[in-house]
């Protein structure tokens, strides 16, 4: 099978020769396009053109309760958003709710993978079992987590401390990111198990058993061979699950709706407040802008990973 | 919990210390699986008991402590579909299944214009494309809802449809491209020579081929369109509003009713569990954009 890059260059190529005859290379480029461009024109119009006005608005001091306020105030709306405290506080907690969720969730997912990658009864069910929080309704999750699981007086979580004798605990105004993060989790460790499992299987066997006959044991195993061969699976999942969890959205509006005060806002639900909520369209195309920016890091990142896994692979 | 036919060819080969070892195997084996079950069982426990809540009544659904044993009854079922269900998800089916649709119909010609016949800027489309599914979508919804209201399209299923086609579209095109990029030249080659067109070998070779990645690509956009919530909360109101709304407003507007709430949350979620749980396989490759066979 030819790499991507092999392909490119055959077309290249391919389009080099017939350099001379450029009309008919002309049409031929169109002809290899057409099928591209109705995708390629949708997202652009349906993606980049609100954005391009997200910039436009973030120059203006429009809030749609004051009548007098559009006009154009330069960069001044970023000044504010960054003398703003809570605006620091939620972008705190976006770093912490991203990087706390990717990491727990990682952890889980290679421990539950690992548990799944061997031959055992019942081990498709088991694999079910465990992806189903994944596929929860988002909203259905966070409903389980702050009424089932930990409302004050009848979730389970406190009936469960309280066998051992612990006290119950509000768990939503006392630790809102905590029980933020359980949820949150709770949805993603499935995703990071199937990811990591794959890798597990993908693992050459010979490779495996060369080291069971060189007497390795599990652990030593498990740490030069797998977790090396394991780092691609592993990068790829932060990346992937980081890119989606730093837009969570639905678990705050209906765990803690940013509360107590702003204590667990992320930046999406905080512009949300501010844009619809505050009506304070400048200052939240401000943020939106920023959070796009501070995106873009991660996604670099992500995207030379998610090309080199392609590139290898193909 | 071994079978016995594991330890008969270890006895055979190496009798005595095989035997021990075997053993050992077997019961450490026993004692892992168990440790996996009761692991599996544990996470998914949450799940289990928002559907043993769903058939309570409500008193015995907020009780402490929980009550563990009941007359299982339908009441709160037949309450969630009382209470005007029926809307939500059809305007939940109408935004999920028409924007899978679009989405596979865009997805496909641009999926084989980056891999069977790519054009020349291969890499800076599909960099393109995979950039704007990183574009933080609360920073366009304030243009989209200005937009949307200035065409008179708030409230209306169709700018889902819309918004959701745009959301998933660059998965497709990764993920078919990526299966695209599997069919075997030779084949295309035999087509060729056999003097079937562009789109004659799209019908007859092409998508046969990919037809599990068809599937694949389908089952993660319905997964991402089914569940969406964000563009639903602020874009839509009584008229369009779809099934994660009207879990919400099950909770909110009538103070807390936990079994009915549970009953709502699992006829919501059911779609996607079943379709999620039958293409199990298909899950991996969808959710890394098609990186990970």
């Amino acid at each position: 099978m030819t790499t991507l890059v092999e392909r490119h260059q055959a077309a290249e190529h391919d389009r080099r020769t017939r350099r001379r005859d450029t009309s008919v290379d002309r049409a031929e480029g169109w002809r290899r396009r057409a099928p591209l461009l109705p995708a390629l024109i949708f997202t652009i119009i349906v993606t980049q053109v609100p954005f391009l006005f997200t910039l436009w608005y973030s120059t203006r001091s429009w809030n749609l309760l004051r009548t007098d306020g559009d006009v154009f105030v330069g960069l001044s709306n970023f000044g504010d958003i960054f003398a703003d405290s809570t605006f620091r506080g939620a972008a705190l907690n976006s770093i912490l709710i991203t990087l706390g969720c990717v990491a727990v969730a990682m952890v889980l997912g290679i421990f539950f993978a690992v548990l799944l990658d061997r031959k055992f009864v019942g081990r498709g069910v088991a694999r079910t079992l465990l992806i189903t929080p994944y596929l929860i309704m988002p909203v259905a999750g966070a409903m389980i987590w702050s009424i089932s699981m930990l409302n004050p007086t009848y979730g389970l979580f406190n009936w469960t401390i309280g066998l051992i004798g612990l006290d119950p605990v509000d768990w939503t105004s006392t630790y809102p990111v905590v029980s933020i993060l359980m949820a949150l989790v709770w949805q993603w460790t499935p995703f990071m198990m199937l990811l990591v499992l794959a890798g597990l299987q993908a693992q050459p066997k010979d490779v495996l058993e060369a080291a069971a006959v060189d007497g390795a044991g599990w652990a030593r195993t498990f740490v030069s061979i797998t977790l090396p061969q394991l780092r691609r699976y592993i990068e790829l999942g932060v990346l992937l699950g980081a890119i989606y969890v730093v837009n969570t959205f639905d678990q705050i509006y209906l765990m803690t709706a940013g509360g107590p005060g702003t204590a667990s806002a992320n930046l999406p639900f905080y512009i949300y407040q501010r844009a619809f909520l505050g009506f304070d369209v400048g200052q939240a195309a401000a943020m939106g802008v920023v959070v796009v920016i501070a995106t873009i890091f991660i996604a670099m990142a992500a995207l030379r990973l998610i090309f080199r896994s392609f590139d290898t692979k193909d | 919990m071994a079978t016995p036919t594991i330890d008969v060819p270890v006895r055979t080969t190496e009798p005595r210390r095989g035997s021990t070892r075997s053993r050992r195997g077997r019961v450490g084996g026993g004692l892992l699986t168990t440790f996996t079950w009761i692991v599996s069982i544990a996470f998914f426990f949450p799940v289990a008991w928002m559907v043993l809540t769903s058939f309570k009544q409500e008193s015995q659904a907020a009780s402490d402590p929980p009550q563990w044993f009941f007359t299982p009854t339908l009441d709160q079922y037949r309450a969630v579909i009382d209470a005007g269900a029926g809307t939500y998800f059809a305007n939940s089916l109408i935004a999920t299944g028409v924007s899978t649709i679009a989405v596979v119909l865009l997805a496909v010609p641009a999926a084989y214009a980056l891999s069977i016949r790519p054009v020349k800027k291969t890499q800076d489309v599909l960099f393109f494309f995979i950039s704007t599914k990183m574009l933080p979508v609360v920073a366009v919804i304030i243009p989209i809802y200005v937009i949307a209201g200035q065409l008179k399209v708030l409230d209306n299923i169709w700018t889902l449809v819309v918004l959701y086609t745009a959301m998933n579209l660059p998965i497709a095109v990764w993920m078919m491209r990526s299966f695209f990029m599997e069919v075997p030249g030779e084949v295309l080659e035999a087509a060729s020579m056999d003097g079937a067109g562009p789109m004659k070998t799209m019908r007859t070779v092409l998508l046969p081929m990919v037809a599990p990645g068809l599937a694949a690509t389908a089952l993660i956009c319905v997964i991402f369109a089914w569940n969406e919530f964000f563009f639903a909360l602020n874009l839509t109101a009584a008229r369009a509003a779809t099934a994660p709304i009207f879990l919400v407003s099950t909770m909110t507007s009538e103070g807390l009713f936990l079994a009915r709430l549970s009953a709502a949350s699992v006829l919501a979620s059911l779609p996607v569990v079943l379709a999620g749980w039958i293409a199990q396989k298909q899950l991996v490759r969808g959710l890394s954009m098609g990186a990970i066979k």
